[in-house]
């Protein structure tokens, strides 16, 4: 029993400290392909991106509809129905946007990025890079980490926004809720620091999304199994990380 | 360096395994300038990890590996991949990059490496794939082609950078007669003409003695025998008549390690 536990923690510390290797690596790389290889990066800014948009707008919608929704009915029991909009953009500004977002960006982008780098090892195709002297690190995986690390931001503002948009659907349009006070009491409330805190998560959420992907897409072990194993592994993993740095970023933030 | 040693690859006393299982123990092997020397042996044997050895892909645990009399284990990550640049490989499955076409597959080696007009590359990869009669799939994705002919395609990205060595994995497996034909003489006239180096692992036994200048047979970690392919065929040892002749029986058994065919059947080794 000690001694699986040992070995447990062994594996995990080691693989955690490669992790970190392989992130320098990345990082040592990144100038150079940005330098160079512009638009290998612009390429999978729009992989990565552009290619999530719809799924982000369509549960970004939603997500706000059903915020100014629970808002408003609770709020409307102290007589408080104006806040609404304050109440949703602080939510969506600050934790629903670059947390759902790189939940979503996980499902998305992150399963496609490690499937695809993990079939790309499975059929030989990094070995053939590093037989043509081209390095498989700068040439797939940087570029495809570069792409995540750009486009995840974008995406949480983004979310954040038509979010906002779904809010003042539901409680302006459906609801009753004075135009004039929805935004305005959003705009007294919501402080320039609420939002930095979401550019900061959603930055830090987006290099350990695009990190964690191209990681087990990279040490996929090269059968189908181990590719669809490497796939789930990112999800799960993305899920866990993201909602644990989320509460550390906050309690700092606080 | 040594320009004018006869030969291009020296491997001595070669050691690796593979978790347990040694792999190669105590391997020695030359590979002559100009030649095309064929590897051969049973499957599991090792000889994709050789040729993964011999470019570094992985690093022996005991022995030098010497290509051009410089041991390759002492390089950095720059003068490696400064040698690849002189090795063309075709891998088993052809390993064409997904995302690219035929035409930018053929074309990515030249892209990455030199500063050549889209003019010129596009004469370098159209001569390329006309070499291996796929000139006219050039606007393909690889998903399109046939086993074949992505083995073809990747032959025409193997030349490309005309290197001086190259290495043929499983060159023959999967491919209709036609095509197999062509190939075979694709590799002894590249290696007549252009003076190329080839290896080649297979275990196409009637294939490799038209085109191979020497053999090399391996089997449990060390080079068997070798030789011209008339020399093996005419070996006595009971390894090499097996493997050159195809019989079932002999000392590679044909059966994996079990225990007793009746007593299993028997329900008896439950016991």
């Amino acid at each position: 029993m000690l001694r699986d536990l040992y070995y447990t923690l062994f594996e995990f510390v080691r693989t955690f400290g490669a992790l970190q290797l392989f992130f320098l690596r990345l990082l040592i790389h990144s100038p150079t392909v940005i330098w160079r290889r512009f638009g290998l990066v612009v390429g999978q800014v729009y992989n990565a991106g552009a290619l999530s948009l719809v799924i982000i707008i369509i549960c970004g919608v939603f997500v706000g509809a059903v915020l100014g929704l629970q808002g408003f009915s609770n709020l409307s029991r102290f007589n408080a129905e104006d806040s609404v909009g304050a109440v949703a953009a602080l939510a969506l500004v600050k934790e629903l946007g670059p947390v759902i977002t790189a939940l979503l960006f996980a499902g998305r982008a992150g399963t496609a990025l490690s499937s695809e780098i993990g079939l790309m090892k499975a059929t030989d195709q990094l070995s053939a890079m590093e037989m043509m002297a081209v390095n498989p690190i700068r040439r797939v995986v940087v570029p495809r980490f570069l792409g995540g690390v750009v486009a995840m931001p974008l995406l949480a503002a983004i979310f954040s926004m038509v979010g906002l948009l779904g809010a003042h659907l539901v409680c302006v349009s459906l609801l009753g809720v004075d135009v004039g006070s929805f935004w305005q009491q959003m705009q007294q409330s919501v402080e320039v620091a609420d939002i930095n805190e979401g550019i900061v998560k959603s930055v830090v959420f987006g290099i350990a999304a695009s990190l964690l992907a191209v990681w087990e897409g990279y040490n996929a072990i090269p059968t189908a199994e181990g590719v669809g194993r490497a796939t789930t592994r990112t999800v799960v993993l993305t899920a866990i990380v993201v909602l644990v740095f989320d509460f550390m970023i906050t309690a700092v933030a606080i | 360096m040594n320009a004018v040693s006869d030969n291009l690859i020296e491997i001595h006393d070669l050691d690796y395994s593979f978790g347990a299982r040694k792999i190669f123990n105590g391997l020695n092997l030359t590979i002559k300038r100009g030649g095309v020397t064929a590897i051969m042996g049973p499957s599991g044997t090792g000889k994709t990890t050789l040729l993964r050895l011999i470019t570094r892909q992985i690093v022996p645990d005991h022995g030098v590996i010497l290509v051009d009399g410089v041991d390759i284990a002492t390089l950095n990550q720059t003068a490696l991949y400064e040698m690849r640049k002189r090795f063309g490989m075709l891998f088993q499955n052809g390993a064409l990059l997904t995302d690219l076409s035929v035409f930018e597959n053929v074309a990515f080696p030249l892209r990455e490496h030199t500063r050549l007009t889209n003019r010129l590359i596009r004469h370098v990869v159209l001569t390329k794939l006309h070499a291996v009669g796929l000139r006219g799939a050039a606007d393909m994705m690889p998903q399109q082609l046939s086993g074949g002919m992505a083995r073809r395609v990747a032959l025409a990205r193997a030349m490309v950078m005309d290197p001086d060595i190259l290495i043929y994995d499983e060159p023959f497996v999967g491919l209709d007669p036609i095509s197999m034909g062509v190939i075979v003489r694709l590799v002894r006239k590249m290696n007549d003409a252009l003076g190329i180096t080839s290896i080649i692992v297979s275990h196409d036994v009637q294939e490799i003695s038209t085109v191979a200048d020497c053999s090399y047979l391996i089997s449990k970690g060390k080079v068997a025998a070798s030789g011209s392919p008339d020399e093996l065929n005419k070996a006595s040892s009971e390894l090499v008549r097996q493997f050159m002749h195809g019989m079932a029986d002999g000392p590679v058994a044909f059966h994996y390690d079990a225990p007793d065919y009746a007593e299993q059947l028997l329900g008896r080794d439950a016991e």
